[in-house]
């Protein structure tokens, strides 16, 4: 058995220490809202925080993570920067499909703890590793900005 | 069991039962309260989510009152709107929603959306009669038998109102949900109205809003769809969980018509999780305890394949056919005027442009769940076309349609790929093997490389020009016809209405005419619609070749496409606009440039304007695209905005990167590694301008698509001088280091 952090909530699970993090989350745990798009960490969808730190799961082997905290979609509107970038999310209505959007709003959430008022250049580079098929990345990068002011 | 999704706006007649939230748990209700914010949104406290029947909710909304298929009111005055067209991103649900409640004059407030089940006859697209999702025809083909289906119901509600309080229907109005009669002060919400509404039969025409009058349509109101995407709570097809269900993915012969020849599974069976392995005719999946299970499994698997007939394909056999068939002359699409006679009037040039195959690559990969017992048949999909689904399930279980149940989640991307039911054909294969219900979940992998495939195009074009005007023109356009394999009683004397569309009814003033169709099948690689459909190639061709003729006559891209728009003025109008918003003219630095791309596309006029830059080793930066749209009456202008902005980002993505390759049978590419995406550190500034108008709507989900590549292109050519006939973009050209082909 795994012992998980996820959440704020101790979580055990049967699963072999190589599992990618993300197959033990959608799978055994049902906390779908992480998302399986490439499986070799090229697009995004399945990031994370491990440790306040966006990691994408799907190449993260379960027996890895020890204590560190897991943060999902499911549990980063707990926090004031999840909550502020959600509420971005919506306000300039970002989403269409959605799919890569719970990796999208990981992606930023860590943006905006490590760097409040990111410029440009910080978005670029936070955000480069999230993939959006549908294009939403005019929007993305405006409500990151109107997150970052709130 | 997971039931009926459904979205709600309704506030707290929500009713406390309803807020229970266990993640990830199939048929937990997903409702929460107070998520956001009104906005520019009608209506106060917006809830939003997945909601369930439940019984005390049923028993309070017994009888309802549904006149029509579109849309139910309950007895506690909740409305709910019935979903012809399925929801993938672009907006539909939320333009749907608003198109029935304007002419209902319904509460919005108080709205929930349903997926209709699968019904060709009262849910059939009106302009294929098959239930589909595409070709941007949502908005297109149902505004007005949605807008009369809202207006029938809202003509009983008067009458019954009439009935009741004994007065004239002239006068009596509605408003916001509830009937009222001003010269006595009296309204009733349209549920007090139920009973006397039961049975009567709404006028063949309802009289319709005027569009001043339109309280809902025009506003950028916050869509249905959207709060549960931003939470992890929405369940798109591959967020399925069910009691005891067992997941597999699977590997189909790497080479399109090839076979299983044997399968040693001695390893794969060893691992832990893996349990079971399931051979089929021309693929393998393997099921196991969660995905990693299966995955594992299947890659210790051992199998040898027939590779069928097509063993030795490679891409230069698909061009080189392609390029014979395209010198063959065509069946005759469009015909005007003496075309012999055009071509021999003033300088004679010729092009040549070919498009890549593509795939859809859909953020959500393909999968599909489904539990099939001797009786019955369930199944979780994500699809764009619903009938098929069950008509797919029904024919590999050989069980009565009525014994298959589709659920149709939200989309995590279509672009085309889900208007095909091959993961379901599959998916329902492997069931039949498996005993409970099985998720069936592609890799990356496969799904890139069994795609069906945007095909290989070939447009060849001709053209004079006398006096600033074209005098003849001739387009050939060379490709597969998907038509002739999706709905076959459409593809009629050898022409593909897809290939052709936008090329047969170009919009400029031509005198003679003649465009031509050869069909020609890729050997080994199936084929399927893909977002932008036949008019993105020739809208590349078209307005690239424009472009050329322009310039060869020394004119400007927007001045010589100006005189020839006599017979268009919306596209006249959209010109001038994105012109004038580009400061188009104005100098630009070296190699930098701005390309200009008209069009006329799912009857939408839209003009767009791209402004680049490339670099000595022929890198590629888009620093900004202007689009101006006339679509017509819009319904959600927000919705527009966005369709364009991600269209044309998809655009943009086929004709930097775009390219699928073969080899040996084979597709080369495999994620997105070697298959590209743009990325938002790539992404240029877009400005999208509408065009006020009070013309039947346009479709606009894939207009986008259409006009980036051929504005991409000419401002390449205004940058370096260099003209582009092949996608995607060769950057070696580009540097000089090679000569175009």
């Amino acid at each position: 058995m795994v012992s998980l952090r996820i959440n704020d909530e101790v979580r055990s699970v049967d699963a072999p220490p190589d599992m990618p993090l993300l197959w033990v989350l959608r799978d055994i745990l049902g906390l779908t809202g992480t998302k399986f798009g490439c499986g070799i960490a090229q697009c995004g969808a399945c990031t994370v925080h491990v440790d306040g730190a966006p990691v994408r799961s799907c190449l993260l082997p379960v027996g890895s993570v020890g204590n560190r905290a897991i943060t999902t979609i499911e549990g980063v509107g707990a926090s004031p920067a999840g909550a502020k970038v959600q509420q971005a999310w919506l306000e300039l209505e970002v989403v269409q499909c959605g799919y890569c959007q719970s990796g999208q709003i990981m992606s930023a959430t860590a943006l905006l703890n490590a760097v409040p008022h990111p410029e440009d250049s910080d978005i670029d580079a936070a955000m480069a590793g999230n993939i959006c098929r549908c294009g939403t990345y005019v929007r993305i990068r405006e409500a990151i900005k109107h997150a970052s002011q709130v | 069991m997971l039931h009926k999704s459904e979205f709600s706006r309704r506030g707290p007649a929500m009713g406390a039962a309803d807020v229970r939230d266990r993640p990830g748990e199939a048929g937990a209700s997903l409702t929460r309260r107070g998520l956001l914010e009104a906005g520019m949104a009608v209506g106060a406290a917006l809830v939003v989510g997945f909601r369930l029947p439940l019984a005390g909710a049923a028993a309070a909304a017994k009888t309802p009152f549904a006149p029509n298929g579109f849309i139910r009111i309950d007895r506690d005055g909740n409305v709910t709107l019935i979903m012809p067209q399925v929801e993938m991103g672009q907006g539909i649900y939320t333009a749907v929603a608003m198109i029935l409640a304007e002419e209902l004059d319904a509460d919005f407030a108080r709205v929930a959306l349903e997926a209709a089940p699968p019904d060709d006859k009262l849910y059939g697209n009106p302009v294929f009669g098959i239930q589909v999702t595409g070709n941007s025809n949502s908005v297109r083909a149902f505004w007005l038998p949605l807008r009369k289906a809202g207006a029938g119901v809202r003509a009983i509600l008067i009458q019954a109102a009439s009935q009741q309080w004994k007065v004239e229907p002239s006068a009596i109005r509605t408003d916001n949900g509830e009937v009222i009669h001003d010269a006595s002060g009296r309204r009733t919400g349209y549920a007090a109205l139920i009973d006397r509404a039961q049975g009567l039969v709404p006028p063949k025409d309802p009289p319709l809003k005027d569009p001043k009058d339109f309280k809902l349509i025009g506003k950028p109101l916050k869509r249905f769809d959207t709060p549960d995407k931003v939470n992890g709570k929405l369940k798109y097809g591959i967020d399925v969980m069910l009691p005891g269900l067992k997941f597999a993915t699977l590997a189909a012969c790497p080479v399109f018509g090839g076979t299983v020849e044997h399968v040693n599974d001695t390893k794969a069976k060893s691992l832990p999780g893996v349990r079971q392995i399931v051979v089929l005719g021309d693929f393998v999946a393997v099921v196991g305890d969660h995905m990693w299970a299966a995955k594992q499994g299947l890659a210790a698997l051992d199998i040898t394949w027939d590779e069928g007939p097509h063993a030795a394909v490679s891409s230069a056999d698909v061009w080189k056919q392609l390029r014979a068939s395209s010198n063959t002359e065509g069946a005759v699409a469009k015909s005007e005027g003496d075309i012999a006679k055009g071509l021999a009037e003033g300088d004679l040039l010729e092009a040549a442009y070919e498009m890549p195959f593509l795939a859809h690559a859909t953020m959500e990969p393909m999968n599909c769940t489904v539990h099939v017992t001797p009786a019955a048949c369930e199944v979780w999909v994500g699809i764009q076309v619903l009938s098929r689904a069950q008509a797919i399930a029904a024919k590999v279980t050989g069980l009565p349609l009525e014994k298959v149940t589709v659920h149709n989640l939200l989309i995590g991307g279509g672009f085309g790929r889900r208007l095909e039911v091959d993961m379901i054909d599959k998916a329902v294969q492997i069931a039949k093997q498996v005993e409970g219900p099985v998720k069936v979940v592609w890799t990356r992998e496969e799904d890139i490389q069994h795609d069906v495939y945007r095909p290989v195009y070939r447009d060849t074009l001709s053209a004079t020009v006398s006096n600033g005007r074209i005098a003849g023109w001739k387009h050939r356009i060379t490709g597969s016809s998907i038509i002739a394999r999706w709905l076959p009683p459409a593809f009629q004397k050898g022409i593909d209405i897809d290939a052709i569309d936008s090329a047969a009814d170009i919009p400029y003033d031509i005198p003679n005419l003649r465009v031509e169709y050869v069909r020609d099948e890729p050997p080994g690689v199936p084929t399927g619609f893909w977002r932008g459909v036949g008019p993105n190639n020739n809208v590349f061709a078209i307005e690239s070749f424009i472009d050329e003729l322009a310039r060869k006559s020394n004119k400007d891209p927007v001045d010589f496409r100006r005189g020839l728009l006599g017979k268009s003025p919306r596209l006249e109008a959209a010109l001038e606009l994105a012109a004038a918003k580009s400061a188009w003219g104005s100098p630009l630095p070296a190699r930098a440039g701005r390309g200009i791309a008209v069009q006329v596309a799912f009857g939408s006029f839209i003009a767009t304007v791209a402004e680049v830059e490339v670099d000595p080793h022929g890198e590629v930066r888009v620093h900004r695209i202007v689009c101006a749209v006339d679509t017509g009456i819009v319904v959600n202008p927000d919705t527009v905005a966005a369709q364009l902005q991600g269209g044309l980002i998809f655009g943009l993505t086929a004709a930097l990167y775009g390219k699928i390759t073969i080899a040996k049978g084979r597709v080369q590419q495999s994620n997105f590694n070697d298959y590209r995406m743009l990325r938002i550190n790539e992404t240029p500034r877009i400005e999208v301008h509408l065009i006020e108008s009070g013309e039947a709507p346009g479709g606009i989900g894939e207009t986008g698509v259409t006009a980036a590549p051929p504005a991409l292109g000419n401002a390449l050519f205004a940058a370096t001088g260099i003209r582009l006939r092949r996608l995607p973009i060769d950057r070696d050209v580009l540097s000089g280091k090679k000569l175009p082909s």
